[in-house]
């Protein structure tokens, strides 16, 4: 297996993050992303992305696993600002009441810094929830996350089937790789030289017999479950699954601190969810 | 003995698919005691594989159809009971070992039914270790698919099924996805836990001289939905049922019939190591002495050479390492070795799909470096082990024509090439059928097909005849003999050792990414060295010519090759 396909996937390294089990790591990961979500406030932000970037090193994640992941939140955050600041310009001054102009637009549009103030805010507080999200997935035993999920009261035959198509992502990637090398050598041309509908109906080339060799290890694996009981009684237990520790409780005991750290500093200092540094 | 209950008893027991007009299975009667080893062979189609579905419960409960008869198991009808209950008493290790690897890790695997059974986790885990120490995998118990072997794989499989301690294990052609030495060890340790545990042992397979390795207590073998022998081994390989049905016997047998030696029971013939030799001694020895070697070389030039070619994915481990070889026009060579040499690796090196980091690759004395893929596909053809692989059309035609239409070769030209084609495959009859009602060997032959209208100079196969029985076999390697025949230089990646001795004179033999051995079929499965580093396993005929007491055994199994060849006129 090359490099390419450990992209993006569990990797088992000894940390404390991967110490932990997978039920906690969802927990904490849902209150964080809550923590961040409701509070706009820019301290309380920033305070929860260096607090989340310093888990990320502690979990030994090299850049170079999460670049390309990396790039596309980047990509789909500048276009959200952009694209929010053309819909809705003045919703800065709408929350913060005041207006500071920095410069005016064309007709009429102005940039004010209510509206960079909020539109940063709004930046950093999706930025902020990204490092967990990765730190989860990438530190997270499939299997183990669907205990956890089932743990937190999902149907675990759902919960089972997000574990199956992780198992299998490899195994139909590396069927793709080769039958799309198998139509190349056919004379199916791939590359930016074909015309796009030529790509687009060439494309089906390969989709079809990826379908069908699918369809081939779906009915295996069925059986392969059905064999041995899968979905027999209501209810199941994990091997994978974790007895929660002293470890995890400090990190549920951190997590939850820090929810209600956010949710305090919005009641009693803002009076508000946003920070209004403009009065 | 005779008033013990058998554990397993079909009674007039017939079964038809709701899919299908005629029964699949049609007044079985068989009764199987408890502690029994039983093998069950038969050709593909047989309706053996149905058999197995109707003992561990896929049929009525997954496959849906009509049951007539009564099937019981310890007593009870099976179609009353429900799939998951039948699993208790009989677990299936399935023919895929990768296919229904279910969890992540080995561990996992393992587990699985107790998962479903609501085991509490530390007695799962207790389970789990000590049933992973019976197949030796307790070291094992983290690592995921990708990082273990096919024996591997299929010790986990079945340590997956004994850990609910059933009665019965039915094995569901276990050696169909295994190297020669890997299929070897697995029939070793299937006959282990049945001296072990005392459970009733049912294999299915119709490679019966690897599995008669070690000893059974019966054979049932079943065609056109009938059981039609019920015996034992050496009854069996001395009748005429196995050449009636198409099932290989074992080839000692096949030698001591060239040798006009009569094989009767008596001489224990069932599996290598009980047989008598003294009656068959002279008659060996007169007819090995009497085969004239056949002399034939291939003197053409050079078609495709390998110069000191390496390849490494990660630029840490070689997956070649130094290769060099050359193969003559008209040449029909195999390429051997176990999971993970670089098999694979060579032929993608070949084709462009994969860019060597050192060594030359030439077309007739030509360096291809700059050829892309589509260039070489003009001179190289690869067909793919599976044929759902490469199949992406409905019909035969359009899937013939489809390397001619991407190429935008004119439409009159396209049909006449086509037609060619199909009429080479013997697939012109089936001209504008749907794929989709072809069997799997006619698929592959579409594959074939497919590839050889391209006019490629060498075609080059992964695995052609994997899972194949003895009559799809000899139907794909003889077209291949008759391509071949055309002037196509053939390449085949396999595992199996009968294509080897009977089809290519010469094979290349690699291990972990070094070529160990480049000669002869007959020296390569006679050579120690070279069978224990590639996975391998001695031809039977190699220890036949021992026990006759004819010293060069390799000199023996070329005799043999010789004297096949020239029965087959080629």
């Amino acid at each position: 297996m090359n490099v390419k396909m450990k992209l993006f996937s569990y990797n088992l390294v000894d940390t404390p993050i991967h110490k932990l089990s997978g039920l906690t790591k969802l927990i904490c990961f849902l209150l964080l992303t809550f923590a961040v979500m409701f509070s706009y406030d820019i301290r309380v932000i920033l305070a929860v992305m260096i607090f989340s970037l310093g888990v990320l090193r502690l979990s030994q994640i090299k850049f170079s696993q999460i670049r390309l992941m990396v790039i596309y939140v980047l990509i789909f955050l500048i276009t959200n600002a952009v694209i929010s600041f053309f819909f809705s310009p003045e919703q800065g001054v709408n929350i913060y009441g005041t207006r500071h102009n920095i410069v005016g637009l064309f007709s009429g549009l102005k940039l004010t810094w209510e509206q960079v103030f909020y539109q940063v805010t709004k930046f950093f507080k999706y930025a902020s929830v990204i490092p967990f999200g990765i730190i989860f997935l990438l530190t997270t035993n499939p299997s183990e996350f669907a205990s956890s999920l089932n743990g937190i009261g999902a149907n675990y035959k759902a919960a089972f089937a997000v574990a199956l198509t992780l198992r299998y992502f490899p195994d139909v990637q590396r069927d793709y790789h080769d039958i799309s090398l198998a139509q190349q050598a056919r004379g199916l041309d791939l590359s930016h030289k074909a015309k796009f509908s030529d790509r687009f109906k060439n494309s089906l080339l390969f989709v079809i017999p990826l379908i069908f060799s699918s369809l081939d290890r779906i009915e295996l694996i069925s059986n392969a479950m059905d064999l041995r009981g899968f979905a027999k009684s209501k209810t199941r237990t994990w091997y994978t699954s974790k007895k929660l520790t002293g470890q995890d409780y400090t990190a549920l005991t951190i997590s939850a601190l820090i929810f209600i750290g956010t949710v305090c500093v919005s009641v009693f200092i803002n009076h508000s969810r946003f920070y209004n540094p403009f009065i | 003995m005779m008033n013990k209950q058998a554990i397993i008893e079909f009674q007039d027991f017939s079964f038809q698919y709701y899919s299908q007009a005629a029964p699949t299975l049609h007044d079985i009667n068989l009764k199987i005691y408890s502690g029994k080893k039983i093998l069950i062979v038969g050709p593909s189609g047989s309706g053996k594989s149905t058999l197995g579905h109707c003992l561990n419960g896929l049929i009525p409960f997954s496959y849906k159809g009509e049951i007539k008869g009564s099937l019981k198991i310890n007593g009870l009808e099976t179609k009353e009971q429900n799939i998951f209950n039948l699993s208790k008493m009989i677990g299936t290790v399935l023919q895929d070992a990768d296919g229904q690897f279910v969890g992540l890790t080995a561990g996992e695997d393992i587990a699985f039914a107790l998962e479903n059974d609501n085991i509490p986790h530390s007695e799962m885990h207790e389970r789990v270790n000590k049933v992973a120490q019976m197949v030796d995998m307790q070291n094992w118990l983290t690592s995921s698919p990708f990082e273990l072997s096919g024996g591997q794989k299929q010790r986990t499989s079945l340590a997956g099924v004994m850990i609910d301690d059933v009665d019965i294990l039915l094995f569901d052609e276990p050696l169909a996805n295994l190297d020669p030495a890997t299929g070897k060890t697995a029939i070793e340790i299937i006959d282990d836990i049945h001296e072990k545990s005392k459970k009733t042992i049912v294999i299915i397979e119709h490679r019966l001289e690897d599995v008669l390795h070690r000893s059974i207590d019966r054979v049932i073998v079943v065609s056109e939905g009938r059981i039609i022998a019920d015996m034992n081994a050496h009854e069996l390989v001395s009748s005429a049922i196995l050449t009636d049905n198409g099932i290989r016997e074992p080839l000692y047998v096949t030698a001591l019939k060239h040798a006009g030696v009569k094989v009767t029971s008596e001489m224990l013939p069932g599996h290598i190591t009980t047989l008598k030799t003294e009656f068959s001694r002279e008659a060996l020895n007169i007819w090995h002495n009497a085969i004239k070697a056949d002399d034939r070389h291939n003197t053409n030039p050079s078609i495709l050479k390998m110069e000191n070619v390496s390849f490494s994915y990660d630029g840490i481990r070689q997956i070649l390492d130094n290769v060099s070889f050359d193969i003559r026009e008209g040449e029909m060579v195999s390429v051997v070795g176990k999971n993970g040499a670089g098999k694979s690796t060579l032929s993608k090196l070949v084709c462009g799909f994969e860019k060597e980091d050192r060594g030359v690759i030439c077309y007739k004395g030509e360096d291809i470096k700059d050829k892309t893929i589509k260039e070489r596909a003009e001179i190289i053809g690869v067909v793919m082990q599976n044929p759902n692989q490469m199949i992406s059309k409905p019909l035969i035609f359009d899937e013939v024509a489809l390397g001619l239409r991407l190429r935008n070769i004119p439409e009159e030209q396209i049909s006449e090439r086509v037609e060619k084609v199909l009429k080479v495959c013997g697939l012109a009859p089936f001209k504008d059928w749907p794929i989709s009602a072809l069997s799997y060997g006619q698929k592959k032959r579409v594959t074939i097909a497919s590839i050889l209208v391209l006019n490629p100079k060498i075609l080059i196969l992964d695995e052609p005849t994997a899972g194949q029985d003895f009559r799809h076999y000899s139907e794909i390697m003889e077209f291949l003999v008759e391509i071949n025949k055309l002037g196509v230089t053939v390449i085949l990646i396999t595992h199996d050792m009968h294509l080897m001795l009977e089809y290519t004179p010469r094979a290349i033999v690699l291990a972990a990414g070094r070529k160990i051995a480049d000669t002869a079929a007959s020296v390569v499965l006679t050579d120690a060295r070279v069978i224990e580093e590639a996975n391998l396993k001695e031809t039977s005929l190699f220890n036949l010519a021992h026990m006759a007491g004819i010293e060069d055994g390799t000199h023996f199994v070329q005799g043999f090759i010789d004297y096949e060849k020239r029965m087959k006129n080629r």
